[in-house]
């Protein structure tokens, strides 16, 4: 019999490089992003968003149904409380598909931020005793929330049959819109994340804050019926512009690019200020955590 | 002559703590001191605060290790042996100096981290794996042998939530076994699982070192394993570098050291966020403190505590070791029936009686904890130190024979009849 240790000695170590020298020493101030480092461990990522995609419905009866559920009944809900009692205007779509539009991108963005602003603090072994590049461990939130997405577009082809509300050709923009969505969720997921390993008080600010901001985006009112001089100002939350655009990408409404590209601006602003402060506090996670 | 693989020049790492009794205990401590001094905790958390206290974990520590070279390093608890480990695995930043490591370098300072319970064995291992650094090319090369090693192939597409604890171990340890990096830098990991698996997970640490001119960094309070497996030592103490040189030479100094520095009672400090502590420990020889107890004497380990709930059945405990780690002796009072106190106490005193403990003459050590009905509050590993001195027990002249850690005073008949 062999010793399975004898082969494992005489495995080619082709991964290992030689030569490789590491200087660990005190860095101060903002911290570049190490791309290089983030490439070469671009597996750890697809592993932590495995296991996200992997672990979200376990031991759970109804499976992946729940990503069809929750934003199903918000759509009835808020259908009849906002559409039927309110009356709140829905560019002249039935309101249900109007709203339906609007949540698929809102909860996309508001379960990202909730997940990926507890998932330091939710695993303080991947800080405290492993090093590995941490920006990973809340973007992987974004790879399971991905998921939810896809399934929930199912619910909306089934409600646009319904309700006959055609294809245009701009659904094409729909994946530019995603990564959109996933940009400013990393960057306030990141940032919160950040804060929440030093002062557990954000915490309690996560689900108040994304509530909040449900009301500043028009998930629930068209972008029209805030008066024109103020969409611009409503498009600094990246999520206006970005629920916007995927109304008209997926029913066919008309874009509206001045609102499009400053929440597509902002996004990639919070995007960058959530990686570089991420980064900038990154090496006192373990310190403090 | 090459380059070393670990260079560490000048380290050193600087926490700022609290004052003992300045954090919030009880939520009244919490409210009475927000209203007393409202801006206190903010300026805490900015760091400005006089009730802070700078203390450095490390101090100036320099030292190199070869390529191929097994360095152990050793001192008490608190010394900054983790921290130290820590830094080099890049987990924290150093506060002053600097480390070069020459090499693609793995740290184990837990086994089985980022191990989710409701994931199966084999998605664990790929999980694991990765998260220790293995590519995935490397892990379905050695998918089978890992497998192999933790014994768990019938359990491999079970949730781990439902594997026993030691399957658990095995299956985390063999991962981290298979690492094949050429820094090795390794924490008290071997701690863990039943003897039969620890024997095993020394034979492939030593099969690591050997094998392939590996350089590994290995933390242990198993004075037996750092000798069998190192070449080199560093024993810290206080954060900096007490000695340096071989390995055997290093855990002697060591080991000399801490059997003189007992004088049978020792002061010790309430550990963060502890809501019952110990704050002297004593080891009683027929009720004196005492860092001697010759052989056969009464002995008693005694601790003073305070808590800031009062308490009526508070827990305590001792762990009676050798220097080397061998655990001798594990006593508490969670299993066994004892009088307590009448009523709710915030401070009192335990004397555990151990009887006339047939000690063989040697060093030992007494690891401590306190605690209350549901978790332990204080854990004090390797608390006080004494030593056993020979004595004549038998009258005879004769010592019992060496070779065990405990004699026994057994009695011989002898008969010409068969049995």
């Amino acid at each position: 019999m062999s010793d399975p240790s004898e082969s494992r000695l005489r495995a080619p170590r082709d991964i290992a490089e030689p030569g490789r020298e590491l200087v660990i020493r005190p860095r101060s101030g903002w911290i570049s992003i190490d791309w290089r480092e983030l490439w070469e461990a671009r597996e750890l990522l697809y592993f932590l968003v495995l296991r996200d995609i992997k672990v979200r419905y376990k031991q759970t009866v109804l499976g992946v149904a729940w990503a069809v559920l929750q934003p199903g009944f918000t759509m009835i809900i808020f259908t009849i409380i906002f559409g039927r009692f309110a009356k709140i205007p829905s560019d002249g779509l039935p309101y249900s598909v109007f709203v339906f539009a609007g949540l698929l991108p809102w909860t996309f963005f508001s379960n990202n931020v909730s997940q990926a602003s507890m998932s330091l603090v939710n695993q303080q072994s991947l800080l405290t005793k492993i090093y590995l590049p941490r920006v990973f461990v809340p973007a992987a939130a974004t790879g399971g929330a991905l998921v939810d997405l896809l399934v929930s577009f199912v619910i909306l082809g089934a409600l646009m049959i319904y309700y006959q509300v055609p294809l245009t050709s701009r659904v094409f923009a729909v994946p530019l819109l995603v990564v959109l969505t996933a940009a400013a969720s990393l960057g306030v997921g990141l940032g919160l994340a950040a804060l929440i390993v030093s002062y557990r008080d954000f915490r309690y600010v996560v689900p108040f804050l994304v509530q909040s901001w449900l009301y500043i985006s028009p998930v629930i009112y068209p972008v029209s019926l805030v008066p024109p001089g103020w969409q611009p100002v409503l498009a600094l939350n990246p999520m206006a512009g970005i629920i916007d655009g995927f109304r008209s990408a997926l029913l066919g409404l008309p874009w509206n690019l001045v609102t499009l590209s400053i929440s597509s601006a902002s996004s990639l602003v919070l995007l960058a200020y959530g990686l570089f402060y991420f980064r900038k506090t990154e090496r006192r996670f373990a310190d403090v955590a | 002559m090459t380059a070393p693989a670990i260079e560490v020049h000048g380290i050193g790492k600087l926490y700022r703590l609290e004052h003992a009794g300045a954090g919030s205990r009880t939520f009244r401590d919490l409210l009475t001191e927000m209203a007393s001094a409202p801006l206190r905790r903010l300026r805490r958390i900015q760091g400005s605060d006089e009730s802070l206290e700078d203390f450095w974990a490390l101090k100036d520590v320099s030292f190199n290790v070869q390529p191929g070279e097994v360095m152990g390093i050793i001192g008490r608890n608190g010394a900054g042996k983790s921290t130290l480990l820590k830094i080099l695995s890049r987990i924290v930043e150093p506060t002053t100096g600097e480390a070069t490591m020459r090499g693609r370098v793995a740290s184990l300072l837990e086994v089985g981290t980022g191990f989710h319970p409701e994931l199966t064995g084999r998605e664990n291992v790929y999980l694991n794996g990765s998260i220790l650094g293995m590519k995935k090319r490397e892990m379905d090369a050695r998918f089978d042998e890992i497998v192999a090693f933790a014994e768990v192939e019938k359990f491999l597409d079970t949730p781990v939530k439902r594997y026993s604890s030691g399957m658990y171990v095995r299956l985390a340890f063999a991962v981290a076994a298979h690492l094949d990096p050429e820094i090795l830098i390794v924490d008290e990991v071997l701690a863990v699982g039943d003897a039969e698996f620890q024997k095993k997970c020394l034979g492939k640490m030593k099969e690591v070192s050997s094998g392939g001119g590996r350089t590994v960094l290995f933390v242990s309070h198993n004075m037996t394993a750092v000798r069998g497996l190192c070449s080199s030592g560093v024993w810290l103490r206080d954060g900096a570098i007490a000695l340096s040189g071989t390995a055997d030479a290093v855990v002697d100094a060591y080991l000399g050291a801490s059997s003189h520095a007992a004088t049978g009672t020792v002061e010790l400090k309430r550990p963060r966020n502890a809501s019952i502590w110990m704050t002297r420990a004593l080891v009683l020889r027929n009720g004196e403190p005492s860092s001697v107890v010759p052989m056969g004497s009464e002995l008693a380990v005694a601790v003073n505590f305070e808590s800031n709930i009062p308490t009526q059945h508070p827990r305590f405990g001792y762990l009676l070791q050798t220097p080397e780690g061998e655990k001798i002796l594990n006593g508490n009072n969670t299993y066994q029936q004892s009088p307590q106190f009448s009523a709710p106490v915030l401070t009192g005193s335990i004397v555990c009686d151990l009887g006339r403990v047939p000690l063989m003459p040697g060093n030992y050590t007494l690891s401590l904890w306190m605690g209350d009905i549901y978790t332990a509050q204080h854990i004090e590993i390797e608390a006080i130190a004494f030593e056993v001195a020979e004595r004549d027990v038998w009258g005879t002249g004769q010592n019992p024979p060496p070779g065990s850690h405990l004699w026994w005073p057994s009695s011989f008949q002898f008969s010409e009849k068969l049995l």
